[in-house]
């Protein structure tokens, strides 16, 4: 579904994109409201704890944003038509967007928490070198030069950063962490309130980064078509 | 010797030959040049005397600090170096003939690397001494046996440079083919890198320190995972990097 909205025409699914907006509307509404009333309180942490429902939502849309660059850039080499190359800036500036939202609200649950705005964890450095990696991308993609260079120059660089990033963690990870594992072994148990008020926002964020990267998308297409129409003009 | 065997050697052969001929090519430039090297050697020391003056090392050095300056000098001084070693091939359009020769492009890859890799190294061999003597001679607790401390250094030296000259080679082809040249390439290859930067600097760290080899062994696993999967993988997109100039 995904990418039949990306890579097609900007008009011809316009009763799907309406039923999108409504779908990931209504559930983002329910994630607000299971995530203030819902779920129960934090026993150690308190209230603040709620905010780590929305840090999960905003890690997980943008951990399939960079997934997605990925992918798009692998295809757009094999390619080489101009839609993949549009499929993974648009994603890519999505997935900016959703991660510095993520070290935002991770930072706020951290201050009272650990006592502490930021420390260098390896989750914590990883997510900064991300971050970091993507903000390259996007001034490589400013500074590439012509269409297609910019294209492939970006691509390759995409798929660079993605395979370093487990590298990344790993060499990061030899030092000890404290950032907490919800799931796998050491997670314990968690109240079923709890996992469902997650559930709702993780799948939440998925609607909302797909039908963001469909109107980001449609604009780019219809960018493109103005720039072309332009070209011709003179 | 069956006839299949004899052409998988032949072939092999000739591979080699032509990643060698890449490399004697880039050195003989060098010889007669001799551009990079003095430049990268000079660039090195300047950059020990401002660390030394900056944070003022005495006989009580923290082993961690001086692993970090060294491996800062060696990764300034090396982007110095590669920067120089594609911008010399754009001169009078001499990187078309390289890509006229009939060789796959990831040889030319490699050819590179290999020559890259030998400058660089060869340039912090000459700075290794030097280091040795301004930071480590008279520090308390030190030990510098040949075989506890000097040959894992150089062999960790060896790995770490495969490691960041091998993104450094790759994108320096890169960023000079963008508008903004040479100030693109540190930013491409600095997040690139960290891993090498962590674990080089751990484990010259716990080298200087006298750990048993069980300590950074871990360290060392990344290190060479990260030389394998990142010479493999800028072989192969290579071939995308370069495939044509013109736009």
């Amino acid at each position: 579904m995904l990418l039949r909205i990306a890579g097609t025409d900007p008009f011809s699914f316009k009763k799907m994109r309406k039923i999108l907006f409504f779908l990931t509307f209504a559930l983002m509404v329910l994630a607000t409201w299971m995530t203030l009333f819902y779920a129960p309180t934090e026993v150690v942490m308190g209230h603040v704890q709620r905010i780590f429902y929305f840090h999960m939502g905003t890690v997980w849309a943008a951990t399939v944003a960079f997934t997605v660059v990925f992918v798009a850039s692998i295809c757009y080499l094999v390619k080489e038509t101009a839609k993949w190359d549009t499929l993974a800036y648009c994603s890519a500036e999505i997935g900016m967007l959703l991660l510095t939202l993520t070290i935002i609200t991770g930072s706020i649950w951290a201050k009272p928490v650990w006592g502490t705005w930021w420390t260098w964890d390896p989750q914590l450095t990883t997510t900064f070198i991300l971050w970091v990696l993507y903000a390259v991308y996007l001034v490589l993609r400013s500074g590439a030069g012509g269409r297609g260079k910019k294209a492939r120059y970006s691509a390759i660089f995409a798929i660079i950063a993605y395979v370093d990033l487990p590298v990344v963690y790993v060499s990061a990870r030899i030092k000890r962490g404290i950032s907490p594992v919800v799931f796998g072994p050491g997670g314990g148990g968690i109240d079923p309130a709890m996992m469902h008020t997650l559930l709702v926002t993780l799948l939440g964020f998925t609607l909302l980064f797909i039908l963001l990267l469909g109107e980001r998308t449609r604009i780019m297409n219809m960018e493109n078509q103005l720039y072309a129409r332009g070209g011709r003009g003179g | 010797m069956p006839g299949y065997l004899y052409v998988l050697r032949r072939k092999r052969e000739r591979t080699v030959s032509k990643i060698l001929l890449i490399f004697r090519k880039d050195l003989l430039v060098e010889w007669r040049s001799k551009q990079i090297f003095p430049t990268m050697f000079v660039f090195s020391l300047l950059l020990l005397l401002v660390f030394n003056v900056a944070f003022e090392f005495r006989s009580d050095v923290n082993f961690r600090t001086v692993s970090a300056v060294v491996w800062i000098t060696f990764i300034f001084s090396g982007l110095l170096a590669l920067g120089r070693s594609f911008s010399l091939e754009k001169e009078n359009n001499a990187f078309a003939f390289l890509l006229l020769t009939p060789v796959s492009r990831s040889y030319i890859y490699l050819g590179k690397l290999l020559s890259n890799v030998v400058m660089v190294l060869l340039s912090e061999l000459f700075i290794l001494p030097l280091f040795f003597l301004f930071f480590l001679f008279d520090a308390k607790g030190i030990s510098l046996s040949l075989t506890g401390a000097i040959l894992p250094f150089l062999g960790v030296t060896v790995l770490g440079t495969i490691g960041f000259v091998s993104l450094g080679t790759f994108f320096s082809s890169m960023a000079l083919n963008t508008k903004l040249r040479d100030m693109m390439l540190p930013l491409l290859v600095f997040p690139l890198i960290i891993p090498v930067v962590i674990t080089s600097v751990g484990i010259c760290s716990s080298i200087l320190e006298g750990r048993p080899f069980g300590y950074y062994a871990f360290s060392l696993q990344v290190l060479v995972s990260f030389d394998i999967i990142f010479v493999l993988l800028c072989s192969l997109l290579f071939e995308y990097l370069i495939e044509d100039s013109g736009d």
